[in-house]
């Protein structure tokens, strides 16, 4: 039984009603032991009716020697409701993949009932497992408590973003690399840069298995890595034939789907002109036993998708169309590129732009020549798009001719 | 010139933050501009990342936050309050 007196909230009550799940329905379950979630209901009713929001940013809060993985929230009315004056958000950096064990939950939630509001948001849409809502005095404990078993923060402010991948060979036969092992792998590589911000802006990484994208890298990391293959889609025809004796309408939903029309069906059997394949895995996602990604694996890395905060929203472009993500050599060849990439960015980066617009700043061409990747055909975004990549040997060409004519 | 040890260069970015506090907002990387600059080839970013790590373990500075983070003294407006 709560012994503080439970917030009247009339209009809230209405998103209790229809077919959904309602988090009012939850947090008034919450607010009859935390006095900070019925405090918190009393707050967000008095938006609703003023249509207007009560929380302030209140610089930094944080934990000794980290700079990110807190955010600082306080209201603006607290003295309507003084059980949310604070109401910080800690990230927990999520296991690769949202892999838990019921145990794991269990600790996460007790740590949270001991000193926060108990309310999580799992997961917030930087993968992060959310702890909503604390006090400034409670950080300490909880990171302490955190840490003592094996947890820790994630990432926020200028810093490497808690990285996210989507469960790829866990449990999905289209995985082109061990997405999970390759997202710890960068994430423990770069402790410094998670909580340590020392960057011009964010910096996201996601990892996806296949050209599927599940955790959306395309569109909502700096850098993305999306499983591919170079050899030939694998072909089984006799499942071919099994699609098409149960129905399948191989032609309509298949063939004349494909983006670039590179695949034939003679009613018996598919044909693929693998050059002409862009890995759009339509057809593979349509006969998934018929189909099958190659067997020549790696990633495509792609740089500078955001979402729309300062700037606009950009998509990310492909910078490295083919790489074997090595997990026996530990990622080198990507860490190797990521070293060059930041030093670029440290170099030329304005403070909160992101390295998509830090390249449209620079120009692709300076941007490639100085973390030393070759211009290639892939790397111009869609037809009639000039990449402005000058090739330098030919100027020299004329200008030895010129010297020649001298 | 003999080379710096991560203290000496944790105790320089020290004396920036404070020298400069209330005038200028430090990002992590304009100390280590700033250091470069002044040392020259006898300093990396690695000492200086490293140099950085000891600044902020030691509590001596804390990060702030406005727009980008940045580095400052404890207290200081935008910053972690101790
Ligand atoms: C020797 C003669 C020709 C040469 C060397 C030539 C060269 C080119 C080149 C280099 C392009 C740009 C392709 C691109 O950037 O994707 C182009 C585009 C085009 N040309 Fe020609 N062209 C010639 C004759 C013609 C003629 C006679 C016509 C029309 C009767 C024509 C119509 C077009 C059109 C419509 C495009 C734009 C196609 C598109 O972007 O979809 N061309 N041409
Ligand atoms: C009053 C007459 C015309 C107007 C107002 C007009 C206008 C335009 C406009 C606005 C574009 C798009 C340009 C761009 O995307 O940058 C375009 C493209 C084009 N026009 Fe016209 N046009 C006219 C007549 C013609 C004629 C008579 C032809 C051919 C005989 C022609 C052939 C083309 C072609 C091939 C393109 C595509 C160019 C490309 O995308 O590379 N146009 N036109
Ligand atoms: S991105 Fe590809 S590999 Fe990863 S889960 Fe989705 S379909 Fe599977
Ligand atoms: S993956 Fe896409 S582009 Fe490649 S053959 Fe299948 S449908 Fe065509």
């Amino acid at each position: 039984m709560a012994d503080h007196k439970l917030r009247e909230t009339p209009l809230l009550d209405e998103l209790k009603k229809g077919p959904w799940p309602s988090f009012v329905s939850d947090m008034k379950k919450m607010a009859e032991r935390k006095p900070m979630v019925n405090d918190l209901l009393g707050q967000l009713e008095l938006s609703y009716k003023e249509k207007k929001g009560h929380w302030k940013h209140g610089g930094l809060v944080g934990v000794m020697g980290y700079g990110g993985g807190i955010i600082g929230r306080y209201s603006d009315a607290a003295k309507e409701f003084p059980a949310c004056a604070h109401f910080h958000t800690v990230r927990v950096n999520q296991p690769s993949g949202w892999f838990y064990t019921s145990a794991a939950l269990r600790e996460l939630c007790d740590i949270w009932d001991r000193h926060g509001s108990g309310m999580t948001n799992m997961h917030g849409s930087t993968g992060d497992c959310v702890f909503l809502g604390t006090t400034t005095d409670e950080l300490e404990p909880i990171f302490a408590e955190l840490t003592e078993k094996d947890w820790d923060l994630g990432g926020s402010g200028s810093d490497v973003r808690t990285p996210s991948c989507c469960n790829g060979m866990a449990r999905c036969e289209y995985a082109c690399y061990d997405t999970m092992d390759a997202c710890y792998n960068i994430t423990m590589e770069y402790q410094d840069e998670l909580h340590r911000p020392a960057f011009p802006y964010k910096w996201k990484f996601k990892f996806s298995g296949c050209p599927n994208d599940c955790v959306a890298s395309i569109a909502r990391s700096d850098l993305s890595v999306i499983g591919t293959w170079r050899d030939e889609i694998r072909i089984d025809q006799a499942a071919v034939k099994e699609y098409a004796d149960s129905g399948m309408e191989i032609r309509a939903n298949v063939i004349r789907k494909c983006p670039t029309s590179c695949m034939s069906y003679d009613g018996k059997e598919i044909t693929i002109d693998n050059k002409n394949c862009n890995r759009c895995m339509h057809c593979i996602n349509v006969m998934p036993k018929a189909l099958r990604p190659g067997t020549d694996t790696g990633a495509t890395i792609l740089i500078g998708g955001k979402a729309p905060i300062i700037e606009g929203a950009l998509l990310a472009t492909v910078l490295v169309p083919f790489i074997k993500m090595n997990k026996d050599d530990d990622y080198q060849e990507f860490k190797d590129l990521m070293e060059r990439i930041w030093d670029f960015w440290d170099e030329h980066g304005v403070n909160r732009e992101r390295i998509g617009e830090c390249i449209e700043r620079v120009g692709l061409g300076n941007f490639l020549e100085a973390i030393e990747v070759d211009p290639l055909p892939e790397h111009v975004h869609h037809p009639r798009t000039n990449p402005y990549i000058f090739y330098e040997e030919y100027f020299e060409e004329v200008d030895d001719a010129e010297a020649q004519k001298a | 010139m003999s080379e710096l040890t991560t203290d000496q260069i944790a105790d320089e970015m020290f004396n920036l933050v404070k020298e400069y506090a209330g005038k200028k907002r430090f990002k992590a990387s304009d100390l280590t501009k700033e250091i470069i600059a002044k040392h020259g080839d006898s300093v990396n970013k690695k000492d200086c990342k490293a140099a950085l790590r000891v600044l902020m373990d030691s509590g001596r500075c804390v990060y702030g936050y406005a727009g980008g983070s940045f580095i400052s003294l404890p207290g200081e407006e935008g910053a972690a309050k101790q």
